[in-house]
């Protein structure tokens, strides 16, 4: 278990490690940042004077050890697009962007199973029949698609709920506002809500509903069944609880594809979050930006990624005793 | 010996090749299934009616001089206010027939998502082939970089390499390099599967007595990768590539949508979906729903197709 722990810790460093420099990278070969920074008037001995005086003489390992130091305090240099400290703007939209996936989330992993479970136990209902045909749509919607009929149906046709921007949000902390304490917050968080969390909701409940058929066709769930235990208590104590195992694998993974996913959603929505500066960073070729963003996201990944490793001890006892021999 | 004149009773006559298609078993269990079939004829027709849509659509949609202002904001099937000219699908802000902009998208849609299919596919079988049998640090090299990459959503990736490509290209290349940019960025970022497949299926063929009898006459590794083992593991590539490719058009609407993609002087669906959503709230619906449902209807048929194919591939499912 420790030697899989460290091992584990080990390769997700070194996947940051990489991820950290592709980042630095895309300093070093995408356009000169001396030319970003001086004038037109710079003489040649200026920019030979400010390229010294920024280390960018030094050989490249060096560099990037002061990149990835500069990095884990959180220092990712001036955003050239908005002339600001990129942690800084980082930090203000992030909550925007946290409060959307935190959402979502709940939304795709509460409806997912409820609606799994229900398909799977009334399999040839007509509402289940319903659900399987329309969540076939779902996984064949893009996201944007999604999102702008919602828009057209509840805020162009119906005028119920608006289709833009966060609402009224109140200030928590000193840069977390939240919108989840006002009316107009909450109004405004359902339609991009359901627009991030229906592709994730989808493939839950499709798994829930396979991995449900298959336990309720396995003997313990007939000697449950002979031994006079209710119907109720077998569908959710015997049978939901086997069903979890890969369900938690993909509910993690699929946390990081919201964060990803709402890039998307972000924009269609214009919804003031870190994804929608991280579009508009690409347009504009911000590369501290970009590279900031992409770090982030990686860690968010790799945490997600190692968190659903360690639950599997949690969660399946087997894996507690017998030697760790299968990596996943 | 008589020589037999029909070939009906020629026990050694080789069927004509669509007679093999129609009396094979995935022939049969396709014509069973009428959402598939259906599945099938939608895909079929809007990719001929894309590709000839030169010759049928009703306007060049992209040709200023063809373009009358006057037809702006034309709803569907109703006479223009000023003209009296009827579009099927409306118009939108310049008058362009939306019908046209829609066969003409899907045109350029198909094909990223066919090049982008093709590039992936092509990149991924040599990478899965090569680490498949040669083992050892290029195996591991090659396929912990898939495993890295697998964990990060797709988008993401296409995105990233996006960003990247485009601030390597000086300014007044972008325009016309951004349809291949966007290949190449969907195509990297949808390599992995095929990497993977190839290369299991490469593990189970290469200790096989075929590949070991090629060996002995000397026959050099590439030769052996390409002429032996690759007929034998193209059936799983081939539904990967149907899924990848429902995949590769949904991601390349959703980069064009995000204004990321291909410009708006050559637009996809995802381009005409981004400029018809500035008009959604004014009530000119049309220009942005049609191209939806024209995306929506192409990426579930193939979508279907796919899994169809999955399945009636599958021997395990029999």
């Amino acid at each position: 278990m420790i030697a899989m722990l460290v091992r584990r810790i080990i390769q997700a460093v070194l996947v940051m490690l990489v991820v950290a420099f592709i980042s630095f990278s895309l300093f070093q070969f995408v356009g000169d940042p001396i030319n970003n920074m001086v004038g037109q008037e710079a003489t040649q001995q200026d920019r030979a004077e400010l390229r010294e005086r920024l280390g960018l003489n030094d050989p490249i390992p060096v560099q990037f050890m002061r990149f990835v130091g500069n990095a884990v305090q959180g220092e990712f240099g001036i955003s050239y697009r908005m002339a600001r400290p990129v942690s800084e703007v980082i930090a203000e939209r992030l909550p925007a962007t946290l409060e959307l996936a935190l959402v979502s989330g709940v939304l795709a992993i509460t409806l997912g199973i409820v609606l799994g479970v229900y398909t799977a136990l009334r399999r040839d209902g007509w509402f289940s029949h319903f659900i399987m045909s329309s969540s076939l749509i779902g996984v064949s919607l893009p996201t944007f698609l999604i999102g702008i009929l919602l828009i057209y149906i509840f805020s162009v046709e119906l005028q119920w709920l608006p289709s833009f921007g966060r609402g009224d949000t109140v200030p928590i902390t000193d840069n977390w506002s939240t919108g989840l304490l006002t009316v107009s917050g909450w109004q405004s968080l359902i339609l991009p809500a359901i627009t991030l969390g229906l592709f994730q909701l989808t493939l839950l409940m499709r798994l829930v509903r396979a991995e449900m058929l298959e336990v309720l066709r396995t003997d313990y769930i007939k000697f449950a069944r002979a031994r006079g235990i209710r119907q109720r208590s077998i569908n959710f104590h015997h049978a939901l609880k086997n069903t979890l195992l890969p369900v938690i694998t993909i509910a993690g993974l699929q946390l990081g594809s919201i964060i990803a996913f709402a890039i998307i959603t972000e924009t269609v929505f214009q919804w003031p979050g870190v994804g929608l500066l991280f579009i508009n960073a690409i347009r504009f070729v911000d590369i501290p930006f970009m590279s900031a963003y992409l770090l982030l996201i990686a860690l968010v990944f790799v945490v997600i990624n190692l968190v659903v490793d360690l639950l599997y001890f949690v969660v399946d006892p087997r894996l507690r005793v017998t030697k760790s021999s299968s990596s996943r | 010996m008589t020589k037999t004149t029909t070939s009906s009773q020629d026990p050694y006559q080789v069927e004509p090749w669509w007679q093999r298609i129609l009396n094979s078993d995935l022939f049969y269990d396709f014509s069973r299934r009428p959402v598939v079939v259906l599945s099938a004829v939608m895909t079929l027709l809007i990719i001929s009616a894309s590709m000839l849509a030169p010759w049928i659509a009703p306007h060049t949609p992209f040709d200023p001089a063809s373009l009358n202002l006057m037809d702006g904001f034309t709803p569907p099937m109703e006479p223009n206010a000023f003209t009296g000219n009827v579009y099927w699908l409306g118009t939108d802000s310049q008058g362009r027939d939306i019908f046209s902009a829609i066969l003409y998208g899907a045109r350029v849609s198909l094909l990223v998502g066919f090049a982008a299919v093709g590039f992936a596919a092509i990149l991924g079988i040599t990478l899965g082939l090569i680490a498949g049998y040669k083992g050892g640090w290029i195996d591991t090299v090659i396929m912990r970089i898939a495993d890295v990459q697998l964990s990060f959503p797709a988008i993401l990736i296409a995105l990233l390499i996006f960003g990247i490509t485009k601030s390597l290209i000086p300014r007044e290349l972008q325009e016309q390099a951004a349809v291949y940019v966007l290949i190449l960025s969907i195509g990297l970022s949808d390599w992995v599967q095929y990497a993977r497949t190839v290369r299991s299926s490469t593990l189970a063929e290469k200790n096989k007595e075929y590949v070991q009898a090629a060996r002995l006459f000397g026959v050099t590794w590439p030769r052996i990768l390409l002429r032996h083992i690759l007929p034998n593991v193209m059936g799983p590539v081939l539904v990967i590539g149907t899924i990848g490719l429902a995949l590769a058009i949904i991601l390349e609407s959703t980069l064009s949508f995000l204004g990321v993609g291909v410009p708006a002087t050559q637009p996809s669906l995802g381009t005409l979906i981004r400029v018809g959503n500035e008009y959604l709230f004014s009530g000119e619906w049309w220009i942005t729903i049609f191209p939806g449902l024209t995306l929506l209807v192409l990426a579930l048929s193939v979508n279907l197709l796919g899994d169809w194919l999955r399945d009636a591939l599958n021997p395990r499912l029999r």
